[in-house]
């Protein structure tokens, strides 16, 4: 598939957004807990918990534990997540007691920019922090969910841009400068256990802890991959191809999106 | 203990020129009827506290209203950029933005330290960040290394927060100004209890306060002032009251994008309701 337009599955049509919904959606076991942001990880993990993983504990730093939209929110704290949470907390507790506690399996992030090592901006785009280029949201919760998840799924789309051989700030750490060094900061959870981009897959390599690219989707090349990456980007020898939304998984997600209101 | 007032003399009472301010609510309960009550009274110079600048802190912004700001995590949810947090942070209008800048643990722990009354708090995080070594708005880091006196363990210290005034909007408050609210309570109760003075907007003054699953009550004696606003939050939402108006979170990207539109916007929906039902509120004893 090209990389902003539509392909074809058994299944029907399919977006770009929609391959990489699925494939992080696939990214979680059910019963897992996992923490999400808005956007695309919300939309997967919505998807999986409507497909293969109906017990996945859906936890918003709103401080909703175990909710059950129905549809896809907007924000992390629409209505919906509180009226179907099993229980709703502070936002102190919900960084103390939860996420830092090491509670919950699974972080789900985005970024701005994306290093080799999988470390995260979203703090400023430019060399000073001062009087930068671009101005980002800035943290919300990634650092600590980057720090005490047990692992952490980063969602973003691929480009020169957004994967740099460095980042311009680092909001959240991946594997810092390498090996050795979360264990270093004393941070608890395992860090980044795959990046899902518009392309394809990438893990760290387990020596290196340096992204390498493991698996493409349907009709991506290795050479597309390496001409919208920023860094000399490894690929692995045995790259898996990764499957096209499945007919349930479109199903699914076109039901979320036609009961969110608005939509 | 807790005055009964109408929006203007509560916010004209409690928020000075200068002043730190802590307009709390995450996504749900935001006082927005609150910070259009200041854009209308034109405080300057404040230095706006809050975990999610959202829209409510780009209105104050651009209105210009602040100098700093003191936060976490400054975007419009689900939508996209703050364009006029981004156009004072990247072009100095209407005026230069001062920043301090944390993640939300950090921020929710600082007002954990402000309302426990300790001038810090400790927690798991920031470590390998840039955030650790970023001046604080005095030039001094707000984040610190502190070693564990039992472990040896690095931990990360952060300053304590105590604003000069805490805002919240909840769904009821009682004659006696005993304040309830629930749903997502966020940072809200902290935030209050960290503050010197606290007003706190209402949908209803009702009898008596009734138990609800899940919520906080605080006491009249911890608020100054309180007003009735029924609608007070929108475009967020009160639980039990009204649904979050994703739409306008959606519109707000088109109408604060440029400067001239933003001050349509400001002229139409802010200062053109001054002296309304809406703007003044009530003080209760219509309810």
């Amino acid at each position: 598939m090209s990389a902003s337009g539509t392909a074809v599955t058994e299944g029907g049509t399919f977006t770009s957004d929609q391959m990489m919904t699925a494939c992080a959606a696939r990214t979680l076991r059910d019963g897992m807990t996992c923490f999400v942001g808005i956007g695309l990880p919300s939309a997967a993990a919505n998807l999986a918990r409507a497909t293969h993983a109906p017990n996945l504990v859906l936890i918003y730093e709103s401080g909703t534990i175990g909710a059950k939209p129905g549809w896809l929110p907007l924000s992390i704290g629409d209505g919906v997540l509180a009226e179907t949470a099993d229980a709703v907390v502070s936002v102190p507790e919900i960084f103390n007691y939860w996420l830092q506690s090491g509670r919950i399996d699974v972080g789900f992030l985005g970024a701005g920019q994306l290093d080799r090592f999988g470390n995260i901006n979203t703090t400023v785009i430019g060399a000073q922090y001062a009087d930068p280029k671009v101005r980002l949201p800035g943290a919300g919760g990634a650092p600590e969910i980057a720090a005490s998840c047990q692992e952490v799924i980063i969602v973003l789309r691929q480009t020169r841009r957004s994967f740099v051989e460095r980042v311009d700030f680092i909001t959240s750490v991946g594997y810092g400068d390498g090996p050795g060094h979360r264990e270093r900061l004393g941070l608890t959870g395992a860090g980044p256990r795959k990046v899902i981009t518009d392309l394809g897959m990438l893990e760290p390599d387990p020596v290196t802890r340096e992204l390498t690219m493991t698996g493409l989707y349907p009709g991506v090349t290795t050479d597309e991959v390496r001409s919208r990456t920023g860094w000399d980007l490894a690929v692995s020898a045995d790259l898996q191809a990764l499957a096209a939304p499945t007919g349930p998984e479109l199903a699914a997600l076109h039901a979320l999106q036609a009961m969110t209101p608005g939509s | 203990m807790a005055e009964i007032v109408s929006l203007t003399d509560a916010v004209a009472a409690a928020i000075r020129d200068g002043d730190a301010v802590a307009m709390e609510g995450f996504t749900h309960l935001i006082p927005f009827a609150a910070g259009h009550e200041v854009i209308r009274q034109r405080r300057r110079d404040l230095t706006l506290i809050r975990m999610t600048p959202d829209v409510i802190y780009d209105q104050l912004i651009g209105a210009g209203c602040a100098s700093k700001l003191i936060f976490s995590w400054g975007g419009n949810p689900g939508v996209g950029s703050l364009h006029r947090f981004r156009d004072a942070v990247e072009n100095r209008w209407p005026g230069p933005l001062k920043l301090e800048e944390h993640s939300h643990a950090g921020m929710a722990n600082r007002y954990v330290a402000g309302a426990s009354g300790v001038p810090f708090a400790v927690l798991r995080g920031y470590r390998g960040t840039g955030l650790e070594g970023l001046p604080g708005l005095d030039g001094q880091p707000s984040v610190r290394p502190i070693t564990c006196p039992f472990t040896g363990e690095t931990l990360t210290a952060v300053a304590a927060l105590n604003p000069d005034v805490a805002v919240i909007h909840a769904q009821h408050a009682d004659r006696a100004g005993n304040v309830q609210l629930w749903g997502i309570t966020g940072v809200q109760k902290e935030a209050v209890l960290s503050a010197r003075r606290a007003v706190v907007t209402v949908e209803e003054i009702v009898p008596e306060l009734r138990p609800q699953p899940g919520a906080i009550v605080l006491p009249g004696w911890t608020i100054d002032y309180i007003a009735r606003v029924p609608g007070g939050a929108h475009p967020s939402y009160a639980l039990g009251y009204s649904q979050r108006d994703n739409d306008f979170y959606v519109a707000w990207d088109a109408i604060s994008r440029e400067r001239a539109s933003f001050r349509r916007w400001l002229e139409t929906d802010v200062f053109a309701l001054a002296g309304t039902a809406r703007a003044k509120s009530e003080d209760g004893s219509g309810s």
